[in-house]
Order: structure tokens, then sequence, then C-alpha cells
């Protein structure tokens, strides 16, 4: 993503224009959200701290990976966790937060400039987004009290489910 | 309480922002193959025929009629039991008398709401899957090459929602007497599109 404004607003761009890397972290905002304040704090700061860790691990050691299929099932998996209120405990709601920030962000760093400083500034930009994401998501989530308030926010994870189905089926795609 | 209607309003204000920066995805976002068409035709496709728009209405009117908890339950379980066809088609699976399905599908779930049908919630949904499988699987295959993945996908399950969104809403006619009887009307008229369209897949015109 080239903003044209410098490499921090191009990572803390990256994270909007790249459904990829949003859908997962939507589901897990809204997951923690749904489970209580406690665990949206944990996930506002686990995911972000844990993507700038991959991002740094991707930047120092990878070349160039991309696992379509496994971000699909994490994706599928978050989406589930959500639809269904999975009533996890916090260290399994943070565990999903340091797992995704670990994957997406080794995968975003491997694809990150190494030349030069902006490939951390770029890093940096997307682990702001996603605080505030996390932050708007699940904030809003976990103010929810009425039942069928709740219920919607369950749908959105069937709805994530449903898209990270189509993405694993184009994933797996047989031309013709 | 002023306080926390403020707070609340700020959350709303915040969220209207942060949805109108994503809007841009369906114009801006990376330019890979295809990918600005994406979102749009994937929003398309659902609403591109009318077998699959009547029974999706379908669906919501005959949830609504149900009530709790088969409102919210019908239209989860279509959107996920549909894409799980639509990945079966894209992996080239094949799958023998979709159109006829299809066809039928709209037959049945209008004939559901028009006699206001009141199965257990789980041959409810069963009989909604199976349904969801032959549209999704119709979807997968048709899909046009080089649009993006993840735009088509967010756009075509996102149409689907709202077309069971619009069914519960005209479905919620329900709680009234006058409604009821509309509502049973409304059914009918799906259980008729949907014989015209059996019709159609029988004598193997294209739908």
């Amino acid at each position: 993503m080239n903003t044209g404004f410098g490499p921090f607003y191009d990572g803390l761009t990256h994270l909007f224009v790249t459904p990829e890397d949003l859908l997962p972290v939507i589901a897990l905002a809204l997951l923690a959200g749904l489970r209580g304040p406690r665990f949206g704090r944990a996930v506002l700061f686990a995911l972000p701290v844990a993507w700038l860790a991959g991002s740094a691990v991707g930047l120092l050691l990878a070349p160039q990976v991309t696992l379509p299929v496994a971000e699909t099932i994490v994706t599928i998996a978050l989406g589930a966790l959500l639809a269904v209120d999975c009533p996890l405990p916090i260290a399994a709601v943070g565990g999903l937060a340091i797992l995704l920030g670990l994957l997406h962000g080794s995968l975003n760093g491997s694809e990150l400039p190494k030349t030069n400083a902006s490939g951390q500034i770029s890093a940096t930009g997307v682990a702001v987004a996603l605080f505030v994401v996390v932050s708007l998501l699940a904030g809003q989530a976990a103010s929810v009290r009425v039942p069928r308030a709740r219920v919607a926010v369950r749908v959105a994870g069937s709805w994530i489910v449903a898209i990270g189905l189509l993405m694993l089926g184009w994933a797996m795609r047989v031309p013709g | 309480m002023r306080q926390f209607l403020q707070n609340a309003g700020a959350a709303r204000r915040s969220l209207v922002m942060l949805f109108l920066f994503l809007y841009p995805l369906t114009a801006f976002a990376h330019q890979r193959g295809g990918e600005a068409i994406g979102f749009a035709s994937g929003f398309e496709h659902p609403i591109s025929g009318l077998d699959h728009i009547l029974a999706m209405v379908a669906v919501g009117m005959w949830g609504a009629q149900l009530g709790a908890p088969a409102i919210w339950a019908l239209p989860v379980v279509f959107p996920m039991v549909m894409a799980l066809g639509g990945m079966m088609g894209l992996m080239g699976i094949k799958l023998p008398g979709i159109e006829l399905c299809i066809a039928l599908s709209a037959v049945a779930l209008g004939f559901a709401v028009f006699r206001e049908a009141r199965p257990k919630l789980w041959i409810a949904a069963i009989i909604v899957g199976v349904f969801a499988i032959a549209h999704g699987h119709a979807h997968g295959t048709e899909l046009p090459l080089g649009a993006s993945g993840v735009l088509y996908s967010i756009g075509f399950v996102i149409a689907t929602g709202l077309l069971h969104a619009l069914g519960i809403g005209i479905g919620l006619a329900h709680r009234w007497p006058t409604g009821r009887i509309a509502l049973r009307f409304a059914g009918a008229i799906v259980a008729m599109g949907g014989v015209f369209f059996l019709w159609k897949a029988i004598s193997g015109e294209p739908v």
C-alpha cells in the first residue's frame, strides 16, 4: 500500500485495505468484546505487540511468504468461535491474539521493505491501526447489553465463517 | 446517563468513520488482477437471479415466522452452508440436479411460509442447509475468473445476508393478524415462482 504520506501511513492504511488481515482481527476483537472488557483489554495489548514481534521476525528472517490456506483457516476458526459465542478463558483469548499476531505479523513482515527503516515504521503503523480497530470493535461489543444485539454480533461471526469458506474454495480453486 | 449516551454516541460515530474508511475497499484496494471489481461482482451475484432471491428472502420470512431462535439460526445456517457449497463448486466437485434443487428450494420454502410450517429447529436447519448447498454450488461454479476471491466473497456474503434481512423484515409482519395473512400470501407467491423455475429446470430451458 502506497499512500504517498510515508511508511507509517502506508502501514496504518495497510490493515484497512487488506481484508485477509482485517477479517480475523474483526472476529477476534468482537469475540473478546463479547466475553467482556477484561478480554478486550487483553487482546488490545497482546495483538499489536505480537503482530509487531511477528513483523520483526518476518523482516529479519523470512523470505517473502504467503500462506493463504493457513490464514483462511485461522479466519474461519475465529469466525466460528464468535458465531457460537464460545466461553473461552481469558488465557485462551490472549493466546489466540498472540498466535494471530505472530502469524499475520510474520507474513506481513516478510513482505515489508528491508533496505532501510521504512519496514519497521510501516509495521508500527499496522500495530497502531490494530490498536484502533480492536479498541473500537471490542469496546462496542463489550457494551452490548440487548440480547438481539449480541445475536447480531454472532451473526457477523457466521458471515466471517462464510467468507472464509469461500476464500478457502478460492485458494483451492479448480479452473474451468 | 447523559455521560453514557455521549459515550455511546461517540462510539457509534467512530464506527461510522471506520466504516467510511473501509468503504473504499471496493475502489482502492491493492490493484491486483481484477480485484477492483471483486466486491461489486460478488455483491451482484446473489441478487442477479430471481430464483436465488426468492429462496433467500423466503428463508428470512420463514425464520421470522418461526420466531426465536429460528429467526436468527436459519439466516446464520444458510450463508455458512451456502459458502460450503460455493467452496465445493470452486473446487470442481460435481453435484447432480443443482438447478432442480434451487427451484425446489423456492417451492418448499414458499410452501413452508404459506402453511406456517413449524418443524423442529434442527429439521428446519437441515432443510435450509440442503438448499443452501445447491445455491452455493451454483454460485461457486459460476464465479468469474480474475475477480478477487476475498472481496468477491465479502460482497457475496453481505448481499446474501441482506436478502435474509429483507426476508426477516417482511416476516416481522407476522406479529399482526393482517400481516400474518399477507405473509402467507407472500409465501404462496414464492412457491408459485419456484414452480415456474422448476418447470423451466425440468424442461431444460435456461433459468
